[in-house]
């Protein structure tokens, strides 16, 4: 366990250049940080959006012509699950309120929201109940709260900036104001936030902030949030169910056009069950799970993009699809920790990021796709990555954690970086004495479905939160901005369909019609596959042991 | 239908590139034997003996707590524990997956409870069954002395519980393994929201950021942002004032209209 003497032998020259570069930094010299015309030149060149046939134009489906990353168009021409000729629409197994789809951090807000309003919500989900990429967010989550240094104002430059100021302004002037009270609210559910003994909160930097207004708990912020959430919803249990293992594989409409429900399929007993709701809440978060480019991934198993194409199969809209965030340091050693996040707090906090001769190569807070797009250049154009022991043709750089000791002192990354400390050094290493290898990871889902401030969308009865949703972000995310994504517009597309339903008084006639038509319109562009969607689990199965699976039939990647 | 799996993604986290594994090891899932690559996480085992997880899969990244899972190595009584995702295999070790723990969970509002030890032994009174085995540390895989937050509770340092407990990943090996049926990773939430919520000193600046939104006093900087022509956002971006890295907490900016 721990690096190899290869390894161990080249992470000398990281060393014989940190004094120098601590000593930069408590000086106040930073890496020059590109200028835009650079950053743009850079993501061109480098970013593996741009990279010849990552995209392909959708021949289906209400954003027809519009290009978005080729695996998720894969999703999005393929046939249901369901054959909408066989399903009885009559016999339906729950009736509720509210159905949220999604038991992440979005979802669980929304559940939350809903039920204040008065609402019985019923949160359908494909795992546990927080088993959701908000519980590994760990750097912090966004919000300007002190006033004597930011304000929303500096929040929504930053958002716009980070996103190429292709950001949708109005997602984006909500989620800065409504920033605050977001905090609030996880701080009033018992959210352990890092305070000052005064009760003021810790901050810190993220990339392409302008101010320090990251919040944490940890370097498990994501976690905090997620099992608190979880737990109030628990002891609301009353008005919120959870049907977990449950997956939403279609969705609902009545003879008016509205959205009513979802078809749900029980992943343990493979029965379909139909759910009737007054409003359906879709938060069924990314789709790293698909793995754009053969890329690894950092994000949590079920991340396979099914609300973005059930949702776009009932005709919502997408948008920002073609941008697809790759986090600058997943880790690529040990094999076992492989894609796993590490956190932009690390870089947040000084730690620089350095090449095989120890040189530096970047500034450490650059945006999240100017850094990936940096490290693939420093492997691939420069020639000075490290190669990963036992992979033949991989390549990473090392993230020099050690500084954050020699600039905070010492017992600073053990104290910050509590659960990555413990899991390296389950690997044998010491991160606060030696640096981690890392590479750009598939990390978050930058577009979605199109939907308005107040969750609304398209279709009436049909809000959307958090990642699955597009827009606000634009094309690249900040750190810190996804946790406060899904607590913002969770809680507000909680609260338009607990108050929607209030206003709806009858459910009509169920229909899958949509499906029916999608199906045509994919027979009639003559799109010829056997693929289905939405793909529910990925399939990481020993392909040997499926051909001897002789009396299985597979669709998809489920039985 | 045959059978087609989304090819792209097959078997991406399990094998690299390598089309054959030649350092296969023998393990025992749930008792009976399947030969997997030796740097293999249990998770991952899983996957190559041909399983496709359903339970017992969450982030696969140690975070989650979904894949509690116990195992013994041959020639010895000890049971031990790990996460899946986390933990790599060990020849001829005997392993189960524990996906799912019933233990107990008290329905509570947190907004009326008070932080002592009445409050925490009233909606856990197992709490006090706790015989001190210690048998709940030595089974964390988090490496958390359960059994302190849990002395905590008991004695009323609902702070301290929370503080112990506070890389708890819920996945339930404590409560499994516990004599006196204790739900630990419950009572160590209900400590955390406590302390989160009555405990430590509210964050003031937080309340008054809030107000000031409220006032509406950063709806017309912010409507000019949107108002303005790119190429106005993009010199105001490039010229925002940056607070340095290692800036005091007290520092503010030259420019104060917009705050």
């Amino acid at each position: 366990m721990g690096y190899t003497p290869d390894l161990l032998e080249l992470i000398k020259k990281v060393e014989k250049t940190r004094q120098l570069r601590v000593n930069r930094k408590k000086a106040g010299e930073e890496f020059p940080a590109l200028t835009l015309e650079q950053r743009k030149d850079r993501l061109e060149k480098y970013h593996p959006d741009y990279r010849a046939g990552a995209l392909r134009e959708l021949k289906v489906g209400p954003s027809k012509g519009y290009s978005v990353a080729q695996e998720i168009a894969d999703q999005f021409e393929a046939k249901s699950r369901i054959d909408p000729d066989k399903i009885d629409l009559d016999e339906v197994h729950y009736e509720t309120d509210v159905l949220v789809i999604g038991g992440g951090g979005a979802g669980t807000a929304a559940a939350l929201l809903a039920e204040e309003a008065g609402a019985k919500v019923i949160i359908a989900t494909k795992l546990r109940h927080g088993d959701a990429n908000t519980m590994m967010a760990e750097g912090g989550i966004q919000a300007a709260t002190k006033s004597w240094k930011d304000s929303p104002y500096y929040h929504y430059l930053d958002v716009m900036g980070g996103g190429h100021f292709e950001n949708d302004p109005l997602l984006v002037k909500t989620m800065v104001s409504e920033a605050p009270k977001a905090i609030g609210w996880l701080e009033s559910l018992g959210c352990m936030f890092n305070k000052w003994p005064d009760g003021k909160m810790f901050t810190l930097h993220g990339a392409g902030t302008c101010r320090k207004r990251m919040h944490y708990a940890g370097d498990m912020t994501g976690a905090e949030i997620m099992r608190t959430l979880r737990d109030e919803a628990r002891n609301r249990i009353k008005n919120i169910g959870v049907l977990e293992f449950s997956p939403a594989v279609e969705l609902l409409l009545d003879d008016k056009g509205f959205c009513s429900g979802a078809v749900l399929f029980n992943l343990e007993t493979e029965e379909y069950f139909l759910i009737k709701a007054k409003a359906v809440v879709m938060a069924t978060g990314g789709s790293g799970r698909l793995h754009m480019q053969k890329f690894m991934t950092t994000n949590h198993y079920g991340a396979t993009g099914d609300g973005l194409v059930i949702g776009y199969r009932m005709g919502v809209k997408v948008r920002f699809l073609h941008a697809t965030q790759y986090h600058p340091t997943g880790a690529v050693f040990p094999e076992q920790s492989e894609g796993l996040l590490i956190t932009e707090k690390v870089r947040g906090a000084g730690a620089n990021l350095v090449n095989i001769d120890g040189e530096q190569f970047v500034f450490e807070r650059e945006p999240r796709d100017i850094e990936s797009s940096s490290i693939i250049r420093e492997c691939e154009k420069v020639r000075k990555g490290i190669p990963v022991p036992g992979q033949k043709g991989k390549f990473g750089v090392w993230l020099d954690s050690p500084m954050i000791d020699m600039l905070e002192g010492i017992g600073t990354v053990e104290r910050e970086f509590p659960a990555k400390f413990i899991l390296f050094k389950r690997y044998g290493i010491d991160i606060s004495k030696l640096p981690m290898l890392v590479y750009p990871t598939l990390h978050y889902q930058n577009g979605g479905l199109e939907y308005k401030p107040d969750g609304y969308t398209s279709v009436p009865g049909f809000f959307v939160a958090g990642e699955v949703g597009g827009g606000v972000h634009g094309a690249n995310r900040l750190m810190g901005n996804s946790l406060l994504d899904i607590t913002v517009f969770g809680r507000l597309a909680g609260e338009s369909a607990g108050k929607f339903v209030n206003e709806r008084t009858e459910i009509g006639k169920l229909s899958v019609d949509h499906v029916r038509q999608y199906h045509k319109e994919l027979e009639a562009t003559g799109i010829v596959t056997d693929r289905v969607s939405p793909m529910v689990l990925p399939d990481y199965a020993n392909p040997e042991v499926r051909k001897r699976q002789l009396t299985t039939t597979y669709i998809g990647s489920l039985r | 239908m045959p059978a087609v799996a989304q090819q792209s993604t097959e078997q991406m986290e399990t094998l690299n590139d390598e089309s054959v594994r030649t350092d296969l090891i023998p393990i025992f899932i749930m008792g009976k034997e399947y030969d997997v690559p030796s740097t293999l996480t249990i998770q991952k085992a899983f996957e190559y003996a041909g399983y496709q997880l359903i339970r017992g899969c969450g982030c696969r990244g140690g975070i989650c707590g979904a894949c509690a899972t116990v195992y013994r190595l041959p020639g010895t009584a000890k049971i031990n524990v790990g996460l899946a995702c986390q933990t790599v295999v060990q020849a001829n070790m005997y392993l189960t997956m524990i996906p799912f723990f019933p233990a107990n969970r008290a329905i509570y509002n947190l907004d009326d409870l008070k932080p002592d030890a009445q409050t925490v032994l009233k909606y856990y009174p197992e709490l006090a069954k706790c015989m001190g085995c210690n048998t709940c540390t030595k089974s964390c895989p988090m490496e958390i002395p359960v059994m302190e937050y849990i002395s905590a509770a008991l004695r009323g340092d609902i702070e301290q519980a929370a503080e112990i407990s506070m890389s708890c990943v819920m996945c339930g090996i404590c409560a499994a393994r516990c004599p006196a049926e204790l739900g630990q990773y419950n009572i160590g939430i209900m400590c955390r929201r406590i302390t989160g919520k009555h405990i430590k000193p509210r964050a003031e600046h937080v309340r008054e950021m809030i107000e000031r939104v409220n006032t509406g006093r950063y709806e017309e900087p912010i409507n000019g942002l949107i108002n303005s022509d790119i190429e106005t956002l993009r010199k105001l971006y490039v010229e925002r004032q940056m607070e340095p890295h290692t800036a005091p907490e007290e520092w503010t900016p030259d420019l104060k209209d917009y705050l």
